[in-house]
């Protein structure tokens, strides 16, 4: 790791110079909320946010992406023959990734690279993607990365760390992607010292009072958890609209979907949702989700169970709070954490017996 | 790198009526593309992405076996939107097929084993996959007794019934056939499924293995019938469904607790079921 120091003079410059060898995307204000926005030369990201309200995942991973083209024409020699469609795999880069946005990129991962299959759009865009992550000072009440193996200062997923100084920031080129970025924008004033940053972690990881308890989810019984007194109680407010799922950086599902124009068409990935019932509904009708409160379930056990059993690499959740701000009736997934983390199925028993 | 999400181009060599209401057909398809036929490599009890372009794409069990070369064969059933319109299709048409997909009957395990198969309906494509391949000439002597029970309501929707025809004439294969109510004409059983496996299967014990493919109506009645001839969970395989998109384990929607039916199935023994929720 090599530590340098940006005088905030030399960023506009910097960026600059990494427009020539990147497309850049970073955070830009909308409305009352920010977002992630492929940046024109001399546009500057807005770095004066605390998060987005959609995590950078869709540059890797689109809401709606064109995989497959064909042709309905008899006349053409190729017709019905599906192909896949050609991306732009050129080098990008994104700054003012949140760490825990960059981390839960390394999540998705596990789902879309694996050794038996990988999703070729989404490697393909991660490789050509290098992240330059700014560290939160400033969190949000509804954070809790610090309880979920993340943290305002994580390095995971990242390239580069940034930490805003005054006048400068402080960047940490973690890996040869970084290290290749901070060239390219001519970065090089080393910094010595990086006690500065242990203390300024410090204070930010103590300014993250919310937190959620999983210590024991990997010990709990699945099909106890499955089968847990309080889904209905947590799904009965839900409107199964999917903003959750929408919202959050770690949820990969998606659909396919095919679409005629004329004589040619195309094949679409489309972000799905649990929430929804057409997500599982089979052609005779038969719905194995065919209630929300099972289509809830789906989505904290996935989260918070299945997948802890499955990779061993802790919940598939790193707390960046969009759920829990956005749901529109304030279902909250620190609290199911926290019932599914502590459930103990035999005491639930007793109770209704007594 | 590979594209799981990119069809092997097929035209379709051959289309035959399945049954008396027209609502199944067999579709035969054969490979555009040289080489192709050999990545597609499958074992008895996978499934494939039938992808039809600009209407869509739909899960299917390989009807056709292993040691069949020159061709892939699925029958199907004619019930949304992407089977009706395939029903539609015509010989020579052009579409695509993804796969194998999923995982296969454990031809590993059930080496040296008795076989009891169960079928019921059109669920007997993959099962039909499993006795072409069992009863190749190579094949045959890896494994012990095969009991085939296969039940249709009428005689017209039992399915490959040239083929049922001629392993009830072989005697290296014990099949029991059944209708739900007796036909003119008809020479074996009447009854349905569940019964007839009560009165004409092996019992079960540690050499024997059960393989169920079927309605969840037969499914249901067959199980504690199996129970009680003591077949044990762990010697009942079955295969399951649910709907699905990209068939490789991506798109999620498949998920049966921490197991993807695409993926880690559509073959589970009963046993790890009973382990997982019941979302199939």
């Amino acid at each position: 790791m090599t530590l340098v120091k940006i005088d905030k003079k030399q960023w506009a410059q910097g960026l600059e110079a990494l427009q020539k060898a990147y497309r850049l995307f970073g955070p830009a204000q909308e409305k009352d909320y920010y977002s992630f926005k492929s940046l024109d030369t001399g546009e500057q990201p807005d770095l004066g946010f605390t998060n987005s309200r959609l995590s950078p995942k869709a540059l890797l991973f689109p809401q709606s992406d064109t995989i497959i083209e064909f042709s309905l024409d008899e006349n053409d020699e190729d017709h019905h023959i599906m192909k896949p469609v050609e991306k732009d795999n050129s080098p990008q880069a994104v700054l003012g990734v949140r760490p825990c946005d960059a981390k839960a990129v390394t999540l998705v991962n596990l789902n879309f690279d694996t050794p038996e299959y990988q999703d070729p759009y989404w490697v393909k865009a991660l490789e050509a993607t290098t992240f330059v992550g700014l560290a939160c000072d400033e969190p949000r009440s509804t954070c809790f990365c610090t309880s979920t193996g993340c943290g305002p200062y994580n390095e995971e997923g990242l390239d580069v760390l940034l930490i805003d100084g005054e006048d400068h920031f402080l960047a940490k080129l973690l890996t040869d992607k970084g290290q290749a970025l901070a060239e390219a924008a001519g970065w090089n004033t080393p910094v010595g010292d990086a006690a500065e940053i242990e203390s300024r972690k410090e204070a930010a990881e103590a300014k993250i009072t919310s937190a959620v308890e999983m210590d024991n989810l990997k010990n709990q019984d699945l099909m106890e958890l499955h089968n847990a007194s309080f889904w209905e109680d947590i799904a009965f407010a839900c409107l199964n609209c999917g903003t959750c799922t929408y919202t959050c950086p770690t949820c990969w599902c998606f659909d396919l979907q095919d679409e005629v124009h004329g004589k040619s068409g195309t094949r679409m990935k489309n972000w799905d949702s649990c929430m929804f019932p057409l997500f599982t509904v089979h052609t005779t009708g038969h719905n194995p989700r065919g209630t929300k409160t099972q289509r809830v379930r789906q989505r904290f056990m996935h989260k918070l169970k299945y997948f802890v059993d499955k990779y061993d690499t802790g919940i598939m959740c790193v707390g960046c709070g969009r759920c829990v701000s956005q749901c529109p009736v304030n279902i909250d997934i620190r609290k199911v954490c926290n019932l599914m983390n502590s459930y103990n199925a035999a005491e639930v028993a007793c109770a209704v017996n007594e | 790198m590979l594209n799981p999400y990119v069809p092997y181009p097929v035209r379709i060599d051959d289309i035959e009526v399945a049954t008396e209401d027209k609502s199944l057909k067999t579709f035969k398809f054969v490979f555009l593309n040289e080489g192709d036929e050999e990545k597609f490599a499958y074992h008895a009890g996978q499934f494939a992405e039938l992808s039809v372009p600009g209407v869509g794409e739909i899960p299917i069990g390989i009807a056709s076996s292993s040691v069949e070369k020159g061709f892939v064969k699925f029958t199907v059933f004619k019930a949304g939107v992407v089977t009706s319109h395939l029903h539609n299709m015509k010989k020579g048409d052009i579409m695509g097929i993804r796969g194998p997909m999923g995982n296969w009957y454990p031809w590993d395990l059930l080496e040296g084993k008795n076989i009891l198969i169960v079928g019921g309906g059109f669920a007997f494509t993959t099962l039909r996959s499993s006795i072409v391949y069992m009863l190749e000439p190579e094949n045959r002597s890896r494994f012990g007794n095969i009991d085939v029970v296969y039940g249709a309501r009428t005689p017209g929707m039992l399915l490959y019934k040239d083929e049922l025809v001629a392993w009830e004439k072989r005697d290296d294969i014990n099949m029991h056939l059944t209708i739900d109510a007796p036909a003119e004409g008809w020479e074996y059983n009447v009854g349905f499924t569940p019964p007839i496996t009560e009165e004409k299967a092996p019992q079960g014990d540690d050499d024997t293995y059960a393989i169920v493919c079927g309605p969840p109506i037969m499914i249901k009645f067959t199980l504690p019938v199996l129970e009680k001839l003591g077949y044990a969970h762990d010697h009942i395989i079955m295969s399951l469904e649910n709907r699905m998109k990209c068939g490789f384990g991506m798109c999620g929607r498949c998920g049966i607790g921490k197991e993807l039916v695409c993926k880690d199935g559509p073959v589970f023994t009963l046993d790890q079921i009973n382990k997982t929720p019941k979302e199939y």
